[in-house]
């Protein structure tokens, strides 16, 4: 968040509040992934490749973000070297000054190509890691050798003198083992390590029951990730996102719905956050036929949850309200089946208690994975 | 929320300002590490650090340093600068600019070597 006002933002949905451009977008190039993470947070239905917007479209879409005011530009997906125009893409980021975050799971690297990629701009790498050896992250990312490629790319990427960040999805099988996550992080040179528990959004709703950490997994874990920041400071930055169906305050989803950044889908829609499509009523317009600056500012999908006149009770007369903005709006969706109800993860909601309840009982469980599908 | 753009909100460089007491020698260097760097961000109109997942903007002192970070100078050299620029007392700006330049490196954005 601005702490400062900003001289341009213009008057939000609210008179008292106004917000600024976005300093973030998230590209989602492609839903094509040669994983099949239990915990994929992509839709049900995805894109085919012969959906996905092309070169030229992208890098219009660069062109105008940067215009727009986005700073840091992650390209992502699915599997972003899934797509061969990978080189111009990150190129066309530096043309229009974005800072370049390639988010991989390493599948589709070569050496070599990385080498391009980093002669063509590349500014950071984001490797995703599902376990902490072959044969936990090789079952959940149900790909054979996935584990021993993505060792390789750490190394070249540290090798390039590129900065390295490695992405840990931590849930009921794994997280017990986030000491040896963080001691691989060191080995392998990473400068940040992200440790984000497991959330429910997409594919991941079938999976609750088989991955849900219990209450005393995630308050072991929250202990050791402040340990282990204390004792790393200087070496290794760890951002880390708590389980939330065990705490009693709602997270601040995306820092306020449509302030701080925006999501663009492989078939071009345009979303304040990367589930924003499960709330139904909600209409995405589409890059290809509306300028970027217009859904940032205009649109119906970016305004609907802005501010804090759209607020029921009890988040309207909350004195946490500006803190977390009343939580995850596709949460509220999913679990009160109302996109405007407080985040039931909140000690003040109704559901509460229900939440919880529902949480404990998946932690209890111990389902099988479901694997993701992926389309051809 | 979607960790991918979590940690992407632009802070002020003067609340990274908390260690107190933080020394660095003069001697050494300070440098920003591959992946960080400073730009004009023409549509807010101010300078800010672009580092891995986060943009830090910088108020006027943040970036007057970052400018004579060159990863040449050391930091008796840049204190030295700033004193001549600014026409400040050195001793007053040490404070300031270690502090700043020591969260940056508790943050693996900058070395000191």
């Amino acid at each position: 968040m601005m702490d400062a006002p900003d001289p341009q933002a213009v008057a939000g949905p609210s008179p008292s509040i106004t917000y600024g451009p976005p300093i973030a977008m998230l590209a989602e190039l492609t839903h094509r992934c040669p994983l099949s993470c239990p915990y994929c947070s992509n839709p049900l239905e995805l894109t085919k490749r012969d959906g996905e917007l092309d070169t030229q479209t992208w890098v219009d879409v660069f062109r105008q973000a940067a215009e727009l005011g986005v700073l840091q530009m992650h390209l992502s997906g699915g599997e972003p070297a899934s797509r061969r125009d990978l080189e111009d893409l990150v190129r066309a980021c530096r043309e229009h000054d974005l800072y370049s975050n390639l988010i991989t799971s390493g599948i589709g690297l070569t050496e070599k190509r990385l080498t391009g990629l980093k002669e063509h701009g590349l500014d950071h790498v984001q490797l995703s890691l599902q376990g902490v050896d072959a044969e936990m992250a090789d079952l959940i990312g149900g790909y054979k050798g996935g584990y021993s490629r993505k060792m390789d790319v750490a190394k070249w990427t540290t090798a390039l003198d590129l900065p390295l960040t490695l992405n840990a999805v931590v849930h009921e099988k794994n997280i017990d083992r986030l000491p040896e996550m963080i001691d691989l992080a060191v080995t392998m040179g990473a400068r940040r390590l992200e440790v984000a528990t497991v959330q429910f959004h997409g594919w991941a709703d079938r999976n609750r029951a088989a991955l849900m950490p219990t209450r005393e997994q995630a308050k072991l874990c929250g202990q050791r990730v402040a340990e282990a920041r204390e004792r790393l400071k200087g070496v290794l930055v760890i951002d880390y996102v708590p389980a939330d169906h065990h705490a009693d305050y709602p997270k601040p989803c995306m820092g306020g719905w449509g302030s701080t950044g925006l999501n663009v889908v492989p078939d071009g829609r345009v979303m304040p956050c990367h589930a924003a499509h499960t709330i139904p009523h909600l209409v995405f317009q589409n890059v290809k036929d509306t300028p970027l600056a217009d859904i940032w500012w205009h649109s119906s999908a970016f305004n609907a949850y802005r501010g804090f006149d759209w607020m029921p009770e009890p988040c309207r007369s909350c004195d946490r309200k500006a803190r977390d903005f009343g939580g995850c709006r596709c949460q509220a969706m999913a679990i009160a089946g109302d996109a405007a109800a407080t985040d039931p993860v909140c000690i003040k909601s109704p559901l509460h208690a229900q939440l919880q309840d529902m949480a404990e009982a998946h932690a209890q469980g111990d389902g099988e994975l479901t694997y993701r599908t992926m389309p051809t | 929320m979607d960790s991918r753009l979590r940690g992407n909100d632009i802070r002020l460089s003067a609340t990274l300002w908390k260690d107190d007491g933080v020394t660095m020698d003069e001697a050494h260097t300070p440098r920003l590490l591959s992946g960080c760097r400073t730009k004009y961000d023409k549509v807010r109109g101010n300078w800010v650090l672009l580092a891995p997942e986060r943009a830090i903007k910088l108020d006027e002192i943040g970036a007057a340093i970052l400018a004579e970070t060159d990863g040449e100078r050391s930091l008796g050299g840049i204190l030295d600068a700033l004193a001549t620029k600014y026409n400040a007392p050195r001793e007053q700006i040490a404070g300031d600019v270690v502090k700043f330049l020591a969260s940056l490196r508790d943050r693996r954005m900058l070395e000191v070597t």
